[in-house]
């Protein structure tokens, strides 16, 4: 048993094609039932998510990605208390940022962007080639937070 | 900030710290004077056509895909308009107060991130306070209890819309007829353990923003403030009622224009307008026409809309309140702050007074009726009055879809506060960041929801365009 607990925020819109790739990452993850992996999903990511982030040791934010190199990239968070467009849904960055302002968070976090491809359809289900990278994403995903994020 | 001096157009975008994306267009004339100011919504009005073709039985989720921010709203007017067509429009006691009890907390949840989040630093430091103060992390420096409290109230607003519609996003408790769960008595335990703090927090929230508006309202009174009609439904009785009533509007001096008119009536008394430069409809009250005939909607509205509110702390607030309006309605578009915590409290008394009521641990969940072919319902959102309009065939499948959101009603309002701040504090000066700032809260007022409806990493859809007096595009450009 890896020592510490670790959440993984899959969120995005699937009713608009593979903006819906975190969501998707988040039930994989849910449906393999990692020992002390929590999960949560949402459209997007919220301030108050800051206190569900200080009660872990590890979080991975999957998203969709518009621009990467498939399939995926992971990159570690910072935190970034600078101003998002909007705070009606924040950045990673700021919610760790807030959780560790507020609320004594030491986690570290990651960002695990996806590759997608179409994100403007009104239309549920991924594209062939998102739901490939996404494959490869749920076969990393699966032993990086069974080291609890350590990794190479 | 870009400009063209050839067209001199100077077009801020994005506007920070509001939904999605906007776009600000100021007109400047040969003096360099505000000619005109235009606040442009990216809005994706395809959702209409998305649903067509769906089983109405599906609306009450599918229309949650259309905002992020405010998908509660969308599941219960969806839900209400859905209710009409399986007949089931008279619920159980079990099924309206499961409703209203999520509905208050996402009014709670939304009311006290925009206020806490999104308004704050404009409040707390001002309109031209430097830039790297002016955003919730300045707020979380200098005021770290105050920026707190509104992510706990938030989180709280959160827990009671999980425990009603089984998720914080996207749940799917309302269903035609009724809902498909009740609160347990674990679930009641669980939401009255924090139920204090957040009454107490309430009417602190309350504290603040009636003290800012009083302590400034010299400065603020006039500010991007105009007379204009208001809107909103109201109880039977007068009563504000944030889930279910009869339409009203009053004009500028109070007096109703309409009252008590049917959710299922709403094109007698309403109609969209068009303007060339917008994708947004400009809905308007029919018997005024067009030009005069905009409304806003929202907390103000419906604080000045309504005879009285129900709950005792936010009624002996209303009525303090409405001593700005000196004995008619208040216009103050800053107040819309102060209206919207005066309904954070509201909000949380009638969260209080459901969690003691044992309807909400009944088992009768459901009703049906003899169905019908359409649906109509509206619901007062955080934002304002939203409506949902549907027709079905008779194979069940969507055939028409009609919503107006309240973005949508405070459309012509907003570019009203716009032009007119504008105007007073734009022309011929330096546009300095603060001075920006006076526009963007003139906007905020409103809390307006651009939703945006994709937000992947490394994309951000905003569009950027630059239209000479002629209409020629000069220039365009995507923000990704």
């Amino acid at each position: 048993m890896p020592a510490g607990t670790a959440l993984v925020i899959g969120y995005g819109n699937p009713g608009r094609k593979d903006d819906g790739l975190g969501p998707a990452l988040a039930e994989a993850v849910v449906a393999r039932g990692f020992a002390g992996v929590s999960v949560e999903q949402s459209y997007q990511l919220m301030v108050e998510d800051a206190a569900r982030v200080a009660e872990h040791d590890l979080v991975v934010f999957a998203d969709a990605h518009h621009t990467c190199e498939p399939p995926f990239l992971l990159t570690e968070v910072e935190p970034d208390p600078a101003p998002g467009f909007s705070t009606h849904s924040a950045s990673p960055g700021a919610v760790l940022s807030l959780a560790r302002e507020h609320f004594g968070a030491t986690a570290r976090a990651y960002v695990l962007g996806i590759r997608g491809y179409d994100l403007e359809s009104f239309e549920e289900g991924l594209t062939d080639q998102a739901r490939a990278n996404l494959d490869q994403a749920i076969d990393f995903i699966g032993p990086f937070l069974e080291a609890r994020g350590e990794h190479d | 900030m870009s400009t063209s001096s050839k067209s001199r157009r100077i077009v801020i975008e994005p506007v920070t710290r509001v939904e999605g994306h906007g776009k600000v267009t100021i007109l400047l004339d040969d003096n360099g004077e505000v000619e005109q100011a235009r606040l442009h919504i990216v809005e994706f009005r395809g959702f209409e056509r998305f649903i067509q073709g769906r089983p109405y039985w599906e609306l009450p989720v599918a229309v949650q895909r259309l905002c992020g921010i405010c998908p509660v709203s969308h599941h219960l007017c969806a839900a209400k308009a859905v209710d009409w067509i399986v007949g089931g429009e008279l619920l159980t006691r079990t099924a309206e107060k499961m409703r209203r009890l999520m509905h208050y907390g996402q009014i709670f949840q939304s009311h006290a991130l925009h206020f806490f989040h999104l308004s704050s630093p404009d409040l707390l430091f001002g309109f031209d306070s430097p830039v790297e103060n002016r955003h919730v992390f300045g707020v979380a420096a200098a005021f770290p209890e105050l920026a707190k409290q509104g992510i706990l109230m938030r989180k709280y607003g959160q827990e009671v819309i999980r425990l009603t519609s089984g998720k914080k996003v996207h749940g799917t408790g309302a269903i035609p007829g009724g809902i498909n769960k009740n609160l347990s008595l674990p679930e009641r335990d669980f939401l009255l353990e924090d139920l204090d703090r957040m009454k107490e927090w309430g009417r602190s929230a309350v504290k603040i923003a009636k003290d800012y508006t009083l302590e400034n309202l010299s400065d603020i009174a006039g500010f991007g403030t105009f007379p204009s009609n208001h809107l909103s439904i109201v109880r039977a009785d007068g009563a504000m009622d944030l889930y279910h009533g009869g339409l009203r509007a009053i004009d500028a001096d109070g007096n109703r224009i309409f009252d008590h008119v049917d959710s299922r009536k709403y094109l007698d008394v309403l109609a969209e307008g068009v303007r060339s430069w917008s994708y947004m409809k400009f809905p308007y009250i029919k018997s005024i026409g067009p030009q005069d005939g905009w409304y806003r909607v929202g907390p103000l509205s419906r604080i000045n809309t309504c005879d009285f509110i129900d709950t005792p702390e936010a009624e002996e607030c209303r009525r303090e309140f409405m001593e700005l309006g000196g004995g008619g309605p208040v216009h103050v578009t800053m107040a819309y702050h102060w209206a919207r915590m005066i309904e954070l409290l509201h909000a949380i008394e009638k969260i209080a007074e459901l969690l003691d009521d044992k309807d909400l641990q009944g088992e009768d969940l459901v009703v049906e009726g003899e169905p019908r072919n359409e649906g109509i319902a509206i619901i007062e959102a955080p934002r304002g009055t939203l409506f949902h309009h549907y027709r079905v065939g008779d194979d069940d499948l969507v055939e028409m879809a009609n919503l107006i959101v309240s973005t949508t009603s405070n459309n012509e309002p907003m570019n009203r506060a716009v032009e007119s701040v504008a105007k007073e504090y734009l022309s011929g000066q330096e546009i300095t960041e603060g001075l920006l700032n006076h526009v963007e809260v003139a906007i905020r007022a409103y809390d307006p929801c651009l939703s945006c409806a994709t937000h992947a990493l490394g994309q951000m859809p905003l569009t950027v365009r630059l239209v000479s007096a002629d209409g020629d595009v000069i220039d365009e450009r995507t923000r990704n």
